[in-house]
């Protein structure tokens, strides 16, 4: 038997060593991981701005190079649809920013079920010859089991759709994880958003009418209808006017 | 000494398959083997948890007081875990991505504890070492398995490369939808069980 004393320095013993080697991954890899995830987030915008194919295999050099040609990245605040001007671009995190008291509200009722609303979110200016060509909008909002997140490119009339894509959920392999395939992500571009000034997008139950007869309905994913109203849902708020509705009127009156 | 440490390597890939015979480490085999991909880089960090624990447990095995054994070897895998998971955000953010909490629950696997427990603490630590690398590998075994039939019949993929075209891309195959859902592993181990037994009958257990 050994004594209570050796028994307790043992574990302070354990704990001190233990807790020195996950402090010491966790900082010596920070930066590494901060790197990754910057790195993420640009290849979704791209890929969303159709800037970027699945298929290319970029350097991280190359990816951060064509971001910062192409895209210019705006913080806007969402109750008055201005362009922040007091924010460092560089270091804002909506996603953070939508946790911390101070920079965001409980936001009203909902069916995206977006519990919180950031005062504050992220736009990336997708630039062609000096001008705007196309706007990408962070979204989320709850499909069956998740949160989804992802992206929406809208063309410069800011009406027509020029790509969707998620980068992150939890939906069912197979059927609601079908966000993901590029088959379906293809019949996005060319659909209208807007009808009458009010968000119309939506995913029907089965298959929509072509593009040019229906231009606010996109097809369902079979076997996933709560994850294609999540999609509706999500898309509807944040083109709505809790989302980026009043910065979407500033933009078409000046 | 060196047949004896082939034997601890190799034992527990057939002989004494963790998941085949011990029935752990189910949990975990049925959420991260619908794609070869996740399942490769999943056995990896086992592999590597249960090496480098065991191998800390046995260097400290005549100090661990009895009565806190258990507990210090929870930190120890835990800590071994945390650092698993740091280091595949750090070098292959993707994959973290796919693995997400599964990563973080190798701390729960009872293979980990159940070798550290069971072998570290009365063998001294290179043998400890193999035997880690061994049951890891065992565990890799049946998750590549697994992991092999879910790509294929799930998806018409083997490491995310399209083997069988898919009917909604112009080809022939259907996917089969069960092999996309955790369920399916539980056929699948079921009948990697069972093949197994019937070479190594020895393993059949008595009513």
């Amino acid at each position: 038997m050994r004594s209570n004393g050796y028994i307790f320095g043992f574990a302070a013993l354990v704990c001190a060593v233990c807790g020195v080697v996950v402090a010491g991954s966790a900082v010596s890899l920070k930066d590494r991981q901060d790197a990754n995830q910057r790195l993420d987030k640009q290849k979704k915008v791209l890929s969303v701005a159709g800037l970027l194919t699945a298929e290319e295999d970029l350097e991280p050099a190359d990816v951060q190079k064509r971001f910062t040609d192409n895209i210019q990245v705006k913080v806007v605040d969402l109750k008055s649809g201005q362009v922040a001007k007091d924010v460092d671009v560089a270091t804002f995190d909506q996603q953070k920013a939508a946790k911390d008291p101070a920079t965001s509200a409980a936001a009203p009722a909902n069916k995206a079920k977006v519990q919180r609303l950031p005062k504050r979110a992220n736009v990336y200016l997708v630039m062609k010859a000096g001008a705007v060509d196309k706007y990408v909008f962070p979204v989320e909002g709850k499909g069956l089991w998740s949160t989804l997140y992802g992206y929406l490119a809208l063309e410069k009339d800011l009406n027509t759709i020029a790509g969707l894509t998620f980068y992150q959920h939890g939906e069912t392999p197979g059927l609601g994880g079908e966000v993901d395939n590029a088959k379906w992500k293809g019949l996005w571009p060319g659909r209208k958003a807007f009808k009458d000034g009010k968000p119309a997008i939506r995913v029907v139950k089965g298959a929509a009418p072509p593009a040019d007869k229906a231009p606010h309905k996109v097809d369902g994913l079979s076997g996933a209808t709560l994850t294609s109203n999540g999609v509706t849902y999500l898309l509807q708020f944040w083109l709505g006017e809790n989302g980026f509705g009043p910065y979407l009127n500033h933009l078409k009156k000046g | 000494m060196a047949a004896k440490n082939k034997e601890i390597l190799l034992d527990p890939l057939f002989n004494n398959n963790p998941i085949a015979l011990q029935v752990l480490g189910i949990c975990s085999a049925l959420a991260v083997t619908t794609k070869l991909e996740t399942s490769l880089v999943m056995s990896l960090a086992v592999i590597a948890v249960v090496a480098l624990s065991n191998v800390s447990v046995s260097l400290i095995r005549n100090y661990i007081p009895a009565s806190i054994r258990i507990i210090v070897q929870l930190t120890i895998i835990a800590s071994l875990v945390i650092v698993t998971d740091q280091v595949l955000k750090a070098f292959v953010y993707d994959i973290s991505k796919q693995l997400s909490v599964f990563v973080g629950l190798i701390i729960t696997n009872c293979i980990v504890m159940g070798r550290a427990e069971a072998f570290a603490m009365q063998n001294p630590p290179l043998p400890s070492f193999i035997d880690g690398i061994g049951n890891g590998l065992g565990y890799g075994l049946v998750l590549l398995v697994v992991g092999f039939f879910r790509e294929l019949f799930g998806a018409g993929k083997l490491f995310g490369m399209q083997v069988l075209p898919l009917a909604s891309e112009g080809g022939w195959y259907t996917p089969n939808g069960l092999m996309v859902l955790a369920p399916s592993a539980f056929f699948l181990i079921g009948g990697f069980i069972w093949v197994l037994r019937i070479y190594k009958p020895e393993q059949i257990e008595e009513d």
